[in-house]
């Protein structure tokens, strides 16, 4: 088992609302509410959930996007929520990120080359205008784009080309870890591929360890080694990939699985559907004990009252829930 | 059952800068009564535009209808003034969009926005349209609705906008349903919600569905025939089943390998098509997936394919080589640690 990269331990996150204009009370939005685990050298966890359960804020505490209000972010053994700022900015160069929106992620008045040179000069990884060219060029080519392209502007490119210029502007930071945030969902079904594909290349290339965001239960199967399910600001199962998706022990996990249409209708008319009744609560004000338990189909008195811990149920295999 | 909507060789244009984008380029369907049909494709294949061309609400005067029929129980909705088409719409064919908070009026109240259909359409008195909406809302799922009526759009979460845009949809019991992407914008599990209130709604009531969609999964689920579009056309037509289990065109099989599956296990590498979607305004000669296509041979570039029978069954394709089409299932491994050849 090769060594941690990235540690986050009790990650906590939270948002003061209201006390505005009109004086309304003020509320607290519990984002991120204890979130633990650990990502290994090399590998791709994958962070699922539906919007709002916090897996955006945990990448965005992780990136010092956002300030933690409690809680470590132990990343090659230092804790971000500690590193002086001036020490902030050699920590961001190794980690980098990948957004769900490549088009407002780029700058619209600046070419391809320069958005991807830009970081380059920042940070004084490459220096000489003609090295950097070659270097553009050179990551040009790793994700699967021209160097044509370089001259261009963002808005002259397709989604997936646009997508593709993100990747390479990450990767000119030579970063060990990407946080990848939704990075397919705002693309069509047939380039989705290309870019999943892309990311596993570049991976098994230079080593990378990602960090994948996303709700498409389906392409986080794909694409990670271990799974960490959130719901409501906190992990509720987490596993290695062909545990989480063979042997689910979350009734919350088990429901999303059901949810997801499959594209074969025989199977579909066979299949049992478990239909979640109600809606993710506010984290504003979430329920008492188990945060799942107004909606879980199993829930016991007990759900009610007891907030479930994280626990290893079997070597491996993470669950928060009183029943299982 | 009767055919309800027979649509026949619509072309609707969009005039641009950059030329003529023909977005709906002579595409012929139909949907009988009671029936799911599904519009399959990804952005800019038309399928919206589609929708819109038979409620005749396309943006002029950059987009036009400019050829085709669509007869709706035998009457051409082409040909009616704008009078008569108001009474087909929200009365005898309703929409539901993807996003209900931009196409509800965030400052009527929800109340409102429900009885004005049921007043202009049905006659009904304010008194009845209310109690009537009441009964909608309870009919869709959303508790307490005689304290919901009075509430804005704003007061309600995605899900139940959009269970209550199927309640408006539903409200002058039209014989067809226009769902555009009606669960796109929702959470997984919401979604399922909604997915399984439209069909048991359309089936308990006898609607007619038409579901524009670009999820394989949800197509599956709850559609009888499935059209695939490309590039403003028709490509492939059959059953749900004949489409999944024997596609016959290298775009739908391309789409269906494209995606990971949850119900087969992991492989390797996904098979993405390669490429992107042709600009509408500069259409290749032939078959607009040509240059995308594996199965591509010279006649592809120069002839347009028209869509043709495809063995006994309903079962069409637009592809000269669809006998060549075969959906070869790969020998799926699951692999432990990460790799991945080279790109170039």
């Amino acid at each position: 088992m090769s060594e941690v990269l990235l540690e986050v331990r009790n990650l906590v996150k939270h948002f003061e609302v209201g006390g505005g204009l009109f004086g309304r009370r003020r509320g607290l939005v519990r984002a991120v509410d204890g979130v633990s685990f650990a990502i290994r050298r090399g590998e791709t966890l994958g962070l699922v959930g539906e919007s709002g359960c916090g897996k955006t804020t945990t990448g965005r505490s992780i990136l010092q996007l956002e300030k933690p209000t409690s809680g470590e972010i132990l990343f090659e053994g230092r804790d971000l929520t500690r590193v002086a700022p001036d020490e902030l900015r050699a920590v961001r160069r190794r980690l980098q990120v990948i957004f769900q929106d490549p088009y407002s992620s780029l700058n619209p008045r600046m070419t391809v080359g320069e958005i991807i040179a830009e970081p380059l000069s920042v940070h004084g990884i490459v220096r000489g205008a003609g090295a950097r060219r070659d270097r553009v060029r050179d990551l040009l080519r790793h994700v699967g784009l021209l160097p044509q392209h370089g001259a261009r502007y963002p808005h002259q490119l397709s989604g997936g080309q646009r997508q593709r210029v993100g990747i390479a502007r990450a990767l000119a930071m030579e970063p060990a870890l990407i946080v990848c945030d939704e990075p397919v969902s705002a693309l069509d079904v047939s380039i989705q591929a290309q870019i999943i594909n892309l990311l596993e290349d570049l991976q098994a290339e230079f080593g990378l360890t990602y960090l994948f965001i996303a709700h498409d239960l389906a392409v986080v199967r794909h694409i990670s080694d271990r799974v960490a399910v959130m719901y409501l600001g906190k992990i509720v199962e987490l596993a290695d990939r062909k545990t989480l998706y063979d042997d689910p022990l979350h009734p919350y996990t088990r429901a999303l699985l059901s949810a997801v249409p499959i594209p074969d209708p025989e199977l579909e008319a066979r299949r049992e559907h478990l239909v979640l009744r109600g809606e993710v609560p506010s984290p504003l004000d979430p329920p008492s004990g188990c945060v799942f338990h107004p909606r879980c189909p199993l829930a016991e008195d007990r759900c009610r009252r007891v907030v479930p811990e994280l626990r290893e149920v079997k070597p491996g295999h993470w669950a928060a829930c009183l029943l299982v | 059952m009767g055919t309800l909507l027979d649509v026949v060789d619509l072309q609707t244009h969009f005039v641009t800068r950059g030329g003529v984008v023909r977005a709906v380029d002579g595409v012929s369907w139909d949907v009988a009564e009671g029936e799911t049909v599904a519009l399959v494709g990804e952005s800019g294949c038309g399928k919206s535009v589609s929708a819109l061309s038979i409620m005749r609400l396309v943006a002029a005067p950059a987009g036009r209808i400019v050829g085709g029929r669509i007869l709706f129980k035998g009457r051409d909705l082409l040909t009616l003034d704008e009078e008569a088409m108001r009474r087909v719409r929200g009365r005898e064919i309703a929409m539901i969009f993807q996003e209900p908070m931009t196409s509800l009026n965030p400052v009527l109240t929800i109340g409102r926005q429900m009885t004005e259909g049921l007043e202009t359409h049905l006659a009904m008195t304010p008194t009845a349209a209310r109690t009537r909406a009441a009964e909608l809302l309870s009919m869709v799922g959303i508790p307490d609705p005689a304290r919901r009526l009075p509430q804005y759009p704003h007061q309600f979460s995605g899900g139940m906008r959009q269970r209550m845009m199927i309640a408006m949809a539903l409200a002058c019991e039209p014989s067809l349903v226009l769902a555009d992407e009606p669960t796109t914008a929702l959470d997984v599990t919401i979604q399922a919600q909604i997915l399984e209130l439209m069909k048991s709604l359309s089936r308990r009531l006898g609607v007619a569905m038409l579901m524009i969609t670009h999820n394989l999964g949800i197509v599956a689920r709850y559609a009888d025939r499935v059209n695939v579009m490309y590039a403003g056309k028709i490509i492939e037509r059959g059953t749900a089943r004949e489409i999944y289990a024997n596609p016959r065109h290298p775009y739908t099989l391309g789409l269906l390998r494209s995606v990971p599956r949850l119900d087969e296990p992991r492989r390797a590498r996904l098979d993405p098509i390669e490429g992107q979607p042709p600009d509408l305004s500069r259409l290749p000669g032939g078959c607009a997936f040509a240059p995308r296509c594996a199965f591509c041979v010279e006649r592809c570039v120069v002839e347009t394919p028209p869509l043709r029978p495809i063995g006994a069954s309903s079962h069409v394709s637009a592809c000269w080589e669809a006998e060549r089409v075969r959906a070869v299932r790969e020998p799926a491994a699951e692999r432990t640690s990460p790799q991945g050849g080279s790109r170039t």
